[in-house]
């Protein structure tokens, strides 16, 4: 490969998932400026390194809130009766609908399909962790419990 | 309930099952010495002679898989798939979880067999656990000599690492999986070349499910006559059937391939949870065509299922009862298609919007005359004309489910309701 071309090197840009990962986790998001420095870093042209992050769900180009609560209304979590019960029961619980984050930064709300937890459905995600055969009262728990962690943090830094 | 003593699930329940020390006190690993014996081409004879097929979805003889890898010593890869994302399937995650070194075996003993010395792990983005589990336990095989330079004496290098996807149900598709392991958007590429010929970076790649996989280790253990012994002639060894929906008791049961689906519907997974009576199934994921109340009885393996216009598919049984409404069944299931239809093929991509569109407005109410003959003619409209399987499969179970369930169309059409 002569140099000075705009090819980029076939291993660096074999890193650019993971490379996305690291950069999200920074802000929690993936910034302009963020998939900018990845593109340098891995000289994989800026367009292809947004073109890429684009395609995938996993990364985000907006903000999210502390907690990502992401819900399945996949068909087996839909049949066990409990997809659309949690979406709506979290809906009026945090006042936000589907893709809103509430006021305080707090929580955003989303669905997906399928965590592959249909056997112990429904399920849902928060940020990175899994929890399966939900109620209603199980949700109000977790949810205290997150704003509980969240209380603790803030306690901890302030100190 | 049967006597089937579980082979893949065998070390599911021991307490601490992922670990290298229990994987090994239980006999683990003795099947790569065993392999690493053999010459690669009695290894190839030996899982062709064994008549195992992928069990990814489409149920491609393995063996024969392996064949086609280029014998010349090229640069090679192997990929493992966990990808599992179709609504329903979820037994991959339960082997990565409870049982990673079975895989991480079936693996070494793969990469040896078409000598590649460097295999991947592709794992769905959601799966944090099983991510540190196929980490966990991956360096726990460097450790034991059975990863790295010259395993066990036998001179074969083999490195394995985990890639983590990142949420696009597409990855699982084999050459989509090899451009998001390249670091690229993971759209599907045409076929032929397969990746057999051409894969990662433009080498020879195997690509396989981790069920797959984990049936390897006991090929070479116990021999193909052992296995072929299990399940039906055609569609030979164990399978883990996954079952969701309506039933009593959902989960995962490893049951020989040719099973009756009443078997595991009745006796495993406790028949239907309450007393309304069983309305369709949906036999291998969701992109697989319905079954009706009266085909219970058939067999769950490759033959049967094609035989009854269906597809064995992943073995992800959906169990839907009396009094589900068949219009947001298929409605949900395109909203699935519709969102991870890669975008490459015009058909697959407007159809599956089209028919969200259609399907909700039915599922609302606001259903349009002409509306039925409209799916009709767009799910005609995608066959044949996409370049992965997937434009194909997604109309499958409104297909399906129009054959059997048109007057409940009809009166989410005109009487604006569910029957
Ligand atoms: C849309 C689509 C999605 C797929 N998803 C998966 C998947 O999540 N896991 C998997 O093992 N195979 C999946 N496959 C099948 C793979 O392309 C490939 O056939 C398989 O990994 C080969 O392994 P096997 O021979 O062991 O079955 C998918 C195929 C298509 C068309
Ligand atoms: S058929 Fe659909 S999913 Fe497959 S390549 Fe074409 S657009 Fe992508
Ligand atoms: S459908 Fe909800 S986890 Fe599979």
């Amino acid at each position: 490969m002569p140099s000075g071309t705009f090819v980029p090197d076939p291993a660096q840009r074999a890193r650019l998932l993971a490379a996305l990962y690291i950069a999200q986790e920074q802000e929690g998001y993936l910034s302009p400026q963020s998939l900018q420095r990845v593109a340098e870093r891995l000289g994989v042209p800026p367009a292809d390194v947004y073109s890429t992050a684009s395609f995938y769900t996993l990364f985000r180009t907006r903000p999210v809130g502390r907690y990502l609560l992401q819900v399945c209304t996949g068909l087996s979590c839909y049949l066990a009766d409990g997809a659309e019960r949690l979406v709506d029961y979290l809906r009026r619980k945090l006042g936000i609908e589907c893709g809103e984050t509430t006021p305080d930064g707090m929580f955003t709300l989303e669905t997906v399909q399928c965590l592959a937890s249909c056997g112990t459905a429904p399920a849902m995600r928060v940020n990175d962790e899994l929890y399966e055969n939900l109620t209603t009262e199980k949700v109000d728990l977790l949810i205290d419990q997150l704003l509980e962690r969240a209380e603790r943090w803030a306690a901890l830094s302030r100190s | 309930m049967g006597s089937f003593e579980p082979i893949l699930t065998r070390n599911v329940g021991i307490p601490n099952s992922e670990r290298i020390v229990v994987y090994l006190e239980r006999g683990g690993y003795t099947a790569l010495r065993k392999a690493l014996q053999m010459t690669p081409s009695e290894l190839i004879a030996l899982v062709k002679e064994s008549g195992l097929r992928g069990r990814g979805g489409a149920g491609f003889p393995a063996g024969v898989k392996w064949n086609f890898m280029p014998k010349e010593p090229v640069t090679k890869y192997v990929c493992v798939n966990t990808d599992e994302g179709e609504p329903g399937t979820f037994k991959d995650r339960l082997l990565v979880e409870h049982d990673p070194h079975s895989i991480i075996e079936g693996v070494i003993i793969a990469a040896y067999a078409v000598g590649a010395h460097r295999a991947f792990v592709y794992i769905r983005g959601e799966f944090l656990l099983g991510i540190k589990r196929w980490i966990k336990a991956i360096a726990e095989a460097y450790d034991h000599g059975f990863l790295g330079k010259n395993i066990l004496g036998s001179g074969f290098d083999l490195d394995l690492s985990v890639h983590r996807g990142a949420g696009a149900y597409i990855c699982g598709e084999e050459t989509a999986l090899i451009n998001s392991l390249e670091g690229k958007r993971g759209e599907p590429r045409i076929k032929p070349p397969y990746p057999a010929q051409m894969g990662f970076w433009g080498q020879p790649t195997l690509v396989h499910n981790v069920e797959t996989l984990a049936n390897v280790p006991h090929i070479v253990n116990h021999g193909a006559q052992w296995y072929r012994s299990i399940g039906t002639e055609q569609s030979p060894g164990p399978k883990l059937f996954c079952v969701s929906g309506h039933v009593r008791r959902p989960g995962n049961y490893e049951l020989p391939l040719g099973t009756p689906l009443r078997t595991i519907l009745e006796e495993y997974a406790g028949g239907m949870r309450g007393p309304r009576p069983l309305k369709a199934i949906i036999p291998g994921g969701a992109s697989t065509p319905m079954l009706m109340p009266d085909q219970v009885d058939l067999p769950m393996d490759f033959e049967s299922l094609a035989g009854a216009g269906s597809m064995l598919g992943t073995g992800a049984i959906i169990v839907m009862e009396e009094g589900t409404c068949m219009v947001e069944v298929a409605r949900r299931l395109m909203n699935f298609f519709a969102h991870e239809s890669c975008g490459q093929c015009t058909p697959c991509r407007t159809v599956t919007q089209r028919l969200e569109e259609i399907l909700t407005r039915l599922v609302r109410g606001q259903g349009q005359p002409g509306d039925i003959e409209r799916l009709e003619a767009l799910c005609e409209g995608v066959r044949g004309l996409t370049l992965c399987p997937m434009g194909d499969a997604v109309v499958n179970p409104i297909v399906s489910s129009l054959r059997h369930f048109r007057p409940e169309y009809e009166a989410h059409l005109t009487r604006k309701e569910c029957i």
